[in-house]
């Protein structure tokens, strides 16, 4: 993976800029905003601050508030929780923005492409045709990894045969394509966890179907790992991210492999997604949220400012969230619901004004 | 089912927009389209008869000497009603689908896909809440009303919208459906009903026996009120200005068309359940097939989608015998793909924007 095609464009376009230490002014952001450059920055500065304080606030309030029984039974439970969230938030922040990237636009998120629902699948159908023993003997590394082979298959089938065959007016038709995969996918664990013998079908929903409320812990070592491997590759590649960006044509000429990018990219976000339906469950529209306000609130599509921001919307509406709904309004396991109502009203605006962005000839 | 599954592909068969146009080809299609369907329909009911957790052949029936016999009586009392509940459920959402259609212009909107179905949900979790352990009617009647309610606002909201794209309207009504049902899940968590919303989120006729499928005969009245309407219907899918100056009363024609939809929805939802794609699927699949005229589509429709939902529940009754999957879960897989082919083939050919 080292000194590869990829990386190279970085590389030699990071160096002649030699501003990165004190990285007041970066090149990268002067191209698009000849003007008050400098504000800006500061600007987007303040707003990941900000938002990373709220952040702050609510993981230390997750742990703090509403404690009834000792500290030392109360912080380990809490915090495997809170880690547990904050993977995920990270997770589904990172997934959604790279996504966005490959697919070159803003309303398509893995999760509204079908991702969730195929992994609740994938697990469904693996104790339905090995028997829940098998399944929950085998090592969860090597099921992790079978999980995670099927969904990046099928991120790259969906990728040859639909992404890449339409333009960018055809998103509505991707998207209208994803609401019914979803629906398609879990009606089909619905009528394989019918056909389990009963005993398979509660051991699956036992031990396989986490939610927000209760957070599979088991697998927090493993895929805190993954999680941070996966940003790693991210980081590494933030800037040729950003020229994949503009465009296959324009990274193209650039001198970026595009396809090879979206290939990789891909099999980041496959992993990403399997790591937070693993822990929690599928959650619809909290990438789809993350993502697009990170992108409104900093007024910028350069990855160094959206992953990390998407990251902290996506961690802030998980912890926040639980922490207003179970310990401020009683409400618990509901978050993922309101998450998805949420998500989907905006959603909804989003179409909305792009319909209308549309009719007036503003947008292609 | 291999009668409607054959259409996407026929390449002279497709309408460019809901018009009252037929070619001769259509024509020709029709009465073996129709008579195709209808053998299905035969096939399925027969097959719904002598297919379930009870063993019972046709000569279980003949041998029979009085109607106390247990034969008998497992048709009067538990396959019957079934069947019949299965046949009005399906020709009916078939239907109401196919108004939905002509009322929005636009191919890919149904009580599904405009949250109608969703609104009735939540009516039904209202009236549960506050009014207690009423009847079942007065159930039915609450959730017609937002049914109602719901599908007015959703018309509402796309007139007053410039929408460039058609596909965009199923999908703000798929997210309309979305949010509503979450807030309806939400309630549902709060008051401790998540698991009587489970009956009227997943189509099952299980519990269908003698004595709690009559309501649906109501169904019945409102598809044949469409069906002596259809040539308003047709007249205004070709839009409120043609209609107005044709002499049909459009703002009416939707009136009429919204409370059909919102009585078949609400009733399905009460007695059945959701049936996932029912009114997306078939009313496609036939003007494909046949052409826009509601006169001669509304019949076909109606037999398709009984055909439709009949297949399914026979497919989920057979599957894991003696058991049975859920005829909504079955519909969700099935018509779920045949959706993704109509979509694909429909834009693939320009249509649809």
């Amino acid at each position: 993976m080292s000194g590869d095609v990829v990386v190279r464009p970085a590389r030699t376009r990071a160096r002649p800029g030699a501003v990165r230490p004190g990285d007041t002014s970066p090149a990268p952001d002067r191209l698009g905003e000849p003007d008050g450059a400098g504000r800006e920055h500061a600007r987007r500065r303040r707003v990941v601050a900000l938002l990373g304080a709220l952040t702050l606030a609510s993981c230390v309030l997750l742990m703090v508030v509403d404690v009834q029984v000792a500290w030392s039974f109360v912080l380990p439970l809490r915090g495997l929780k809170l880690a547990a969230l904050v993977v995920v938030g990270v997770a589904v922040g990172t997934s959604t923005v790279l996504f966005q990237t490959v697919t070159a636009n803003r309303i398509l998120t893995p999760a509204i492409m079908g991702f969730d629902s195929l992994f609740v699948l994938v697990q469904t159908v693996a104790v339905a045709t090995l028997g829940s023993f098998a399944v929950l003997t085998a090592d969860p590394r090597l099921r992790f990894a079978v999980e995670v082979g099927v969904l990046l298959v099928f991120g790259l089938l969906l990728h040859a045969l639909v992404l890449r065959r339409t333009t960018s007016g055809d998103v509505v038709l991707l998207v209208l394509v994803g609401v019914v995969l979803g629906t398609l996918f879990s009606s089909l664990t619905l009528m394989v966890s019918r056909v389990l013998d009963p005993n398979d079908a509660l051991t699956l929903q036992d031990l396989l179907f986490a939610s927000v409320g209760t957070v599979d812990a088991q697998l927090l070592p493993l895929t805190a790992v993954v999680v941070a491997l996966c940003l790693l590759l991210v980081v590494r590649r933030l800037r040729v991210l950003d020229v994949v960006a503009l465009g296959r044509e324009t990274a193209i000429g650039l001198g970026v492999d595009h396809s090879r990018v979206v290939r990789r990219s891909l099999a980041v976000v496959a992993v990403l997604v399997a790591v937070s339906t693993a822990l929690v469950g599928p959650l619809t529209f909290l990438g789809l949220l993350a993502a697009n306000l990170a992108r409104e609130a900093l007024g910028t599509h350069l990855h160094r400012w959206t992953v990390p921001a998407a990251c902290l919307v996506a961690v802030l509406a998980l912890v926040g969230g639980q922490v207003l709904l179970e310990h401020v309004l009683g409400f618990g396991t509901a978050l993922a619901v309101v998450i998805d109502v949420v998500g989907g009203l905006y959603l909804l605006l989003l179409l909305l004004r792009q319909g209308r962005a549309t009719a007036k000839g503003l947008l292609p | 089912m291999t009668t409607t599954a054959r259409a996407p592909r026929r390449p002279d068969t497709h309408a460019p927009a809901p018009a009252a146009r037929g070619s001769a080809g259509r024509r020709r299609a029709s009465p073996a389209a129709l008579a195709g369907a209808g053998a299905l329909v035969v096939v399925g009911a027969v097959a719904s008869m002598f297919v379930g957790a009870a063993d019972l052949t046709p000569a279980d029936l003949l041998a029979a000497r009085s109607l106390d016999d247990r034969a008998v009586q497992l048709v009067l009392v538990s396959r019957g009603p079934r069947l019949l509940a299965l046949l009005l459920a399906g020709s009916a959402m078939g239907v109401a689908g196919l108004l939905m259609m002509h009322l929005t212009r636009n191919r890919f909107v149904s009580p599904s896909t405009a949250g109608t179905v969703e609104w009735a949900q939540m009516g039904l979790l209202v009236a549960t809440i506050s009014l207690g352990s009423t009847s079942v009617v007065g159930k039915m009647l609450v959730a017609v009303v937002f049914a109602l309610l719901g599908t007015a606002l959703f018309l509402r909201l796309l007139r007053s919208l410039v929408l460039a794209d058609a596909l965009v309207v199923p999908l703000v009504g798929l997210m309309l459906g979305a949010v509503v049902s979450g807030v309806t899940t939400a309630v549902a968590y709060r008051a401790d009903l998540l698991q009587t919303l489970g009956q009227w989120t997943a189509g099952d006729l299980s519990g269908v026996i003698a004595g709690r499928y009559e309501l649906l005969w109501l169904v019945l009245a409102a598809t044949a009120l469409a069906w002596w309407h259809a040539d308003r219907f047709t007249v205004a899918g070709l839009g409120e200005d043609t209609a107005v100056s044709l002499g049909v009363d459009h703002g009416a024609v939707v009136r009429l068309g919204l409370v059909v939809v919102a009585v078949v929805s609400a009733v399905v939802v009460v007695v059945v359940g959701a049936i996932p794609f029912l009114g997306l699927v078939v009313p496609n699949l036939v003007t494909l097939l046949l052409g826009d005229d509601l006169r001669r589509a509304l019949p076909a429709t109606a037999v398709a989608g009984a055909a439709f939902v009949l297949a399914c529940d026979v497919v989920g009754r057979v599957m894991i015998h003696p058991y049975e999957i859920p005829v909504g879960t079955v519909a969700g897989v099935v018509g779920g793909v045949l959706f993704l082919a109509v979509l694909l083939h429909a834009r693939r050919r320009g249509l649809g924007s």
